[in-house]
């Protein structure tokens, strides 16, 4: 029998999503449903006076108004986000200040504009800079990474290095904005709740909603059957399932809530702006003496979120001599929060455009200075790396894309008025595991069942699940069914952190391997509930490791710089990684591409700003958030070096789920600066600034 | 949403007269930008006239050689019409550069042309804007606005004309057919969108009684070469940062006729009328072509954040320039 591990099997769920009939948080229609429709606050920074919902009640089909006032008091979050309408003060533009329950969603829609609300505005402050007199160096930064760190004579080492680049970064806010925007409907039968929500994932959500509501977790059923997307964003529970539950608790009906696509940049989380600087020094060999890597960004004043960017410099090259710094402000924003590969992706785009920098000053090729920096064991912690296969994706990704057949001059191809330029850059991206539990039951017509509450947010979880259980069993893959998406599961940690198939799938594989050994045991026919067994991975998913665990991974960008317009155009795009075992060819594929694509966005298109004057994200929409259209698109390959690393899992595999976005940006950036000569600095790279730029040379 | 009342035209008149009988009543078309705006509060229509299905939806040739778009006329349609392929060439570029495909099979003839400004503080009702708020102040201004004018603003309003068709209209000379209580007029195509003035909220010409029910293109000379070039943040689905729609003659060696409008730089499709003066008779030169929109362009007057519209604009319009003299 063929291994299932590994092929490209197709996903289950995929007739369901072409047809329509998979249905989403939105889309569950419990009897007697109402909808709700947020207020969102109009000022950056003040407090709730009074809510005048008078004209509201007396719209047709309004049903309710919820305010500070009005709404009843929750536990205390350990999320402080998601303490909606539990105090009148208002943290930043955008905060929900009331809640519109009604008949309809277009009812619920003109309660909401009419409801009025005054406030008590106070001087908000929403403009980040890199010497911010309220920043300050945090202890940690996201993820738990330490906010500093230090090694040998970094500022010594950088003095006396025969080569030297010191320069800085922008990288604006950038939004999540999955396909399906955040949406639950919430259910109250006694005192029992039943929500859907789009979540990524909702053992967590569950947690949470027993703690708001004080509620025994046996009480709260939480269903994220179909995701559309969550980029991060929906790592979490968000305001959208709490408002649904309060909503639902307070009018006695199903209440369901979809915040609209234009209040998602202030209350999902962002990616927040990152300012860079980097000093690399180096000897004139092109190895690096010194590695400095300093980011400021902000957070809100409800909470700190720090992103994590300088973090990669702690992992990447050899360099004797580093630092690298958090600094983070906290202003009159909404609350930052994770977005695909956070840390990495906007940290990877400053340290890989400062390493082409550096091989542009010394003279050399950026593979060829990337593959000299290559060290023996992780250069912060010393530990051995499990597995580390750069060196062959930078020659790999080379070969496929006829590198060295590149005329290293900057400017030296032009197509009329085309500048043509190609780059390069690297991709990691850290192991995560959590503990999981999952169950495997044979069932006495042959089949397995295995059901997990892992999440499927359009990866194909479902599918390589049962592939893991099938290769353990030793049995064809049809013959394995799974069930995920709800909290009445076997627990199981969220799809973040490209932790999924790695957490769950350890999981699935021990329950597996316990129910091969129920079954060797077993003498006679399967009774009809059949024969199951349970895995919980607690204590050896979150082991400490003696290794240095990471994917890693090569970008190769070739564009074309229109020096009319000042339009860049990606021609090629390839990525090649080294990410362990490659588990299913097919939704891997999809998974390195999408990320890729992300990057491009965040290369090219995808910027928002936050306007100074009204304290909010100007582009709120998908029509002035830019992600990158089919047409921006060309051809984007992946490809994969396979690992055999015994260090992480029992299937071998490293997470693939945000490694395609981490270090693009560079690659295309790299790219840039190849055609044109022009070193741009700040994301995106849209033609208003490559026209000034060009113009300026 | 306010609560609208929804009626169905069946004939221009009857349209118009539920126009004129009902205050605040709009009309319909594909509706791409006017249900989104109601959606948001800006748009705050009485009754919403649906004029999608009048018998408007034809490209006729008339004896004269033009030809007579009806208003109902889908983008989509337009661009693809061998007539306007063949003889309109920056017209169907235009229509292809603007929007999705989505959109395009949706949106209309009349309803492109009365589209309104994509500024972000026209559409969030919690900011101040002149236009959707006559006195309320301008948000963009001091604020965000890279997508800015940079010729023709006022002080009161300093927002752009988002389409691409009506840019092209210009240059080709076409005219509006409007239709009204008063009867049938029409307007120059390049006359038909104001300047923001004292009275941004004004975005047109057309009384509010009236309905758009035609373009007319004017007769070509055979093998009169036109083309349309915008430049914008990602590859389709976006709106113009700058646009150019060009239409050049040659006779003699000099040039004999020249239509130059700009997109994305004013509150209306901006006829480049000084240009083309400085072009007629002028040899089709690159030095001729920078020199007449350099006057062109003397007259903007950029703001803090988008001054890069006006070189852009610059290469936009020589090269577009250029390669008409060459075709």
């Amino acid at each position: 029998m063929a291994a299932a591990l590994g092929a490209p099997a197709e996903r289950r769920e995929g007739l369901q999503k072409i047809t329509g009939s998979a249905r989403y948080a939105a889309e569950h229609v419990p009897d007697g449903r109402a909808y709700a429709w947020p207020v969102p606050a109009t000022v950056a920074r003040g407090t709730v006076r009074a809510v005048d919902a008078s004209a509201a009640l007396r719209q047709p089909g309004v049903l309710a108004v919820l305010t500070p006032e009005n709404t009843p008091r929750l536990a205390e979050p350990d999320d402080p986000t998601l303490a909606v309408l539990q105090n009148p003060r208002v943290p930043h533009r955008g905060w929900f200040v009331a809640l519109v329950v009604a008949e309809t969603l277009e009812d619920a829609r003109a309660g909401a504009a009419a409801v009025r609300v005054s406030y008590d505005a106070e001087e908000h402050d929403v403009s980040l800079t890199e010497d911010h007199p309220a920043a300050y160096a945090p202890e940690k930064a996201n993820a738990g990474y330490p906010g500093s760190t230090r090694r040998g004579d970094p500022d010594g080492a950088f003095g006396s290095a025969a080569v030297r680049v010191d320069t800085r970064y922008r990288v604006p806010p950038l939004h999540n904005h999955p396909m399906e925007p955040h949406a639950s409907t919430a259910h109250w039968d006694g005192g029992r709740l039943l929500a859907h929500t789009s979540s990524q994932g909702s053992t967590a959500v569950r947690a949470t909603l027993a703690k708001l509501f004080g509620l025994p977790e046996e009480r709260i059923v939480v269903v994220a059957e179909h995701v559309g997307g969550g980029f991060g964003s929906k790592g979490t529970p968000r305001p959208d399932v709490v408002l649904a539950a309060l909503a639902a608790r307070h009018t006695g009906r199903p209440v369901t809530l979809a915040l609209p696509r234009r209040q998602l940049p202030a209350v999902v989380g962002h990616r927040a702006p990152t300012l860079h600087r980097i000093r690399l020094g180096a000897g004139a060999d092109g190895r690096l003496t010194s590695l400095v890597h300093e980011v400021t960004t902000h957070t809100s004043r409800v909470k700190e979120f720090v992103e994590q960017a300088a973090v990669p410099a702690r992992v990447m090259y050899a360099a004797p001599h580093s630092r690298t710094v958090h600094r983070v402000a906290a202003l009159d924003v909404p609350t930052p929060s994770w977005m695909r590969a956070p840390g990495e992706a906007p940290g990877m785009y400053a340290l890989e455009s400062a390493m082409d920098e550096l091989a542009c000053e010394l003279g050399m090729d950026p593979v060829e200075v990337r593959i000299l920096n290559e060290p023996e064991t992780e250069p912060d912690s010393g530990k051995p790396f499990s597995s580390r296969h750069l060196v062959e994706c930078l020659r790999e990704g080379a070969r496929r894309f006829d590198w060295s057949r590149r005329d290293p001059r900057p400017r030296a191809r032009r197509e009329g008025a085309l500048l043509i330029g190609t780059g390069v850059a690297a991709a990691m991206y850290p192991v995560n595991i959590s503990p999981s539990t999952a169950a495997a039951r044979a069932l006495p017509d042959g089949t397995f069942l295995v059901r997990v509450n892992a999440t499927d947010i359009g990866t194909g979880a479902r599918t390589v699940l049962a592939q893991v259980a099938a290769d353990t069993l030793g049995v064809p893959l049809e013959r394995v069914r799974t069930e995920v998406g709800r909290s009445d599961l076997p627990s199981a940690s969220l799809a973040g952190g490209s932790s999924g198939t790695a957490s769950w799938g350890w999981a699935v594989h021990e329950a597996s391997v316990r129910l091969t050994d129920r079954l060797a045991e077993h003498t006679g026919p399967l009774p009809a509930e059949g024969v199951e067994a349970r895995a919980d991975t607690a204590g050896q998913a979150d082991a400490d490791s003696p290794w240095a665990r990471h994917a890693f991974g090569a970008h190769f960008a070739e564009v074309a710089v229109d020096t009319v317009s000042g339009e860049t155009r990606v021609r090629r795009l390839l990525g090649v990684y080294a990410a362990g075992h490659i588990l299913n060819a097919r939704t891997a594929r999809s998974q390195f591409i999408g990320g890729m694509t992300m990057g491009l966005g965040m290369a090219l298109t995808e910027g928002s700003t936050m306007d100074a004057a009204f304290g909010d994200f100007t582009e709120s929409d998908l029509a002035s958030y830019h992600v990158p259209a089919h047409a921006d698109v060309p051809e984007v390959e992946a490809h994969w070096i396979d690992e055999d690393d015994p260090h992480l899992n029992p299937m071998g595999s490293k997470g693939i789920g945000e490694i395609g976005i981490v270090g693009t940006a560079a690659a295309i950036g790299n790219a840039v600066h190849h055609a044109t000569g022009v070193r741009l600095r700040e994301l995106p790279l849209t033609p208003d600034r490559m026209l000034t730029a060009l113009t300026s040379v | 949403m306010r609560p609208f009342a929804y009626v169905r035209a069946t004939g221009v008149e009857d349209a118009c007269a539920a126009l004129a009988s009902r205050p605040g009543a709009r009309p319909l078309g594909g509706g791409t930008n006017l249900v989104d705006l109601m959606k948001l509060g800006v748009e705050e229509p009485t009754t919403l006239v649906d004029v999608s299905r009048l018998p408007l939806d034809t490209v006729e040739e008339l004896p004269d050689g033009s030809l007579r778009v009806g208003a109902t006329v889908r983008n989509s349609d337009l661009a693809a019409h061998p007539a306007v392929r063949d003889r309109y060439p920056a017209l169907s570029q235009a229509l292809l550069a603007g929007a999705s495909g989505q959109l395009r099979n949706v949106a209309t003839t009349g309803g492109n042309l009365l589209q309104r400004t994509r500024c972000p503080y026209f559409q969030d009702v919690s900011k101040p804007c002149n236009k959707r708020a006559p006195g309320s102040g301008c948000g963009a201004r001091e604020g965000v606005h890279r997508d800015h004018a940079v010729l023709g603003h006022s002080e009161q309003c300093i927002a752009t004309h988002p389409s691409d068709m009506a840019v092209a209209l210009a240059a080709l000379d076409a005219r509006i057919e409007l239709y009204g209580p008063a009867g049938a007029r029409d307007v120059a195509a390049d006359a038909f969108h104001r300047l923001p003035g004292d009275h941004p909220e004004r975005d047109t010409e057309i009384r509010p009684d009236e309905l758009v029910t035609a373009v007319v293109l004017p007769p070509v000379t055979a093998g009169l070469p036109s083309l349309y070039r915008k430049a914008r943040d990602r590859a389709s689905y976006a709106f113009a940062l700058a646009s150019v729609a060009g239409v050049l003659r040659i006779a003699d060696g000099v040039v004999a006729h020249a239509g130059l409008a700009f997109g994305a730089l004013a509150h209306r499709p901006w006829r480049a009328r000084t240009a083309e003066r400085a072009l007629l008779g002028a040899a089709p030169t690159p030095a001729a072509f920078e020199h007449a929109v350099d006057l062109e362009l003397s007259a903007a007057r950029p703001l803090r954040d988008n001054a890069y519209k006006v070189p852009l604009a610059r290469g936009l319009a020589v090269d577009v320039l250029t390669r008409l003299a060459g075709t």
